[in-house]
């Protein structure tokens, strides 16, 4: 409704009254009323068509639904899976390190105690009954030696298997980076969305094809995937391997 | 015997080949992944390959596929040692023509005997 347009119907309405015609009076009010109503019909078509076109948009964007109904308790459950298996790692490397440290430390003791012996044997300084005690004692340390480099042996080679956590947490947490950066370009689209400016083509690249580690729970809850090494030997002889 | 070792995991790397030597393989040599791999396979020399499957760049499966494409690395035995469990996956590996498939994480035990199972069937 223009300026001019309603100072005329003001001034027909001033007129009207002046000249107590009530009948030109009360038309002119309907008259302004209409317009008014008109206008407001048309903004709440407007705000209408707005809204429409904005639940489209968001059923359109359902990726965020999704995400915040499967992907985001996913991460969570994957991230808890990483903190087991550092926590494992850590474990296992810790135990391994307890147990070695007091058998290196007594073969340290008896190599230091039977080198001073030995010293004292090449400097001719050492009665008969002595030495042969002290090589019986040699004989057990020959024989513990054996048995304690073996489980040190052991106890590195568990050391070294448990770094293989680095791996397969590396990957878990490469895909929970994947899965905040989605979110963040999904938020960014809501945004700009409800801002009004819908020209975001809602592209994702979903380019991950390979499904990466299993996290107990979360990967292997439809069945298809091997959860240890005897499901991988059994499918595998299945097939004829 | 020479191993090529290929992971793009420098700390998975470095636990294949202290277990690889642990069971008598002492020559070995690594790649973090298939592109890098493929032109050491092909200078020739090697004799077993130990494969990740999820890279960059080039796969374990695709370098597979590769190596049975190519005359020269047609026999190689092909031991792929992966995250991936899929079912699908892994008869995906088995008809490429991987000879063993070890899943992450393992023990040095079930290496050593998918490595002996390998070689076993060769000799045999």
């Amino acid at each position: 409704m223009t300026n001019d347009f309603r100072l005329a119907l003001a001034k027909d309405l001033v007129i009207a009254l002046e000249q107590g015609n009530e009948l030109e009076a009360d038309k002119v009010l309907d008259k302004i009323a209409e317009q008014k109503e008109s206008q407001l019909f048309q903004e709440v078509g407007q705000l209408t068509r707005q809204l429409h076109d904005t639940m489209i948009g968001f059923s359109l964007d359902s990726k965020i639904t999704a995400m915040t109904e499967n992907d985001i308790p996913d991460a969570k459950e994957r991230l808890q899976y990483v903190i087991t298996m550092t926590e494992d790692a850590a474990n296992k490397t810790l135990n391994a390190v307890e147990d070695l440290l007091p058998v290196s430390q007594s073969l340290n003791e008896q190599a230091a105690e039977l080198s001073t012996k030995w010293e004292r044997f090449l400097d001719k300084e050492m009665p008969f009954d002595e030495f042969k005690s002290m090589s019986a004692e040699i004989t057990r340390h020959f024989q513990q030696s054996k048995g304690s480099l073996l489980q040190v042996q052991n106890g590195l080679n568990e050391i070294l298997m448990a770094q293989g956590f680095q791996d397969i947490t590396g990957q878990i947490i490469k895909r929970v980076i994947e899965l905040v950066h989605d979110l963040e370009t999904s938020m960014v689209e809501l945004i700009r969305l409800a801002g009004g400016d819908r020209q975001s083509s809602g592209k994702q690249d979903n380019e991950h094809e390979l499904p990466g580690p299993v996290v107990p729970g979360v990967d292997d809850k439809a069945g298809d995937v091997a959860s240890n090494q005897d499901d991988v030997d059994d499918l595998l002889s299945s097939l004829g391997f | 015997m020479k191993v090529l070792v290929v992971d793009d995991f420098s700390t998975m790397r470095r636990i294949v080949k202290n277990l690889l030597r642990d069971l008598g393989f002492t020559n070995t040599v690594e790649a973090d992944d298939g592109q890098t791999a493929l032109p050491i396979l092909e200078a020739g020399g090697i004799d077993f390959l130990v494969t990740d499957w999820n890279m960059p760049g080039m796969t374990g499966i695709d370098l597979l596929k590769a190596v049975r494409a190519n005359p020269d690395l047609v026999d190689l035995p092909v031991l792929m040692v992966t995250a991936e469990a899929k079912r699908e996956q892994i008869i995906m590996a088995a008809q490429a023509g991987v000879n063993g498939y070890v899943i992450k994480p393992f023990t040095a035990a079930t290496l050593k005997e998918k490595i002996d199972k390998i070689f076993e069937r060769i000799d045999g």
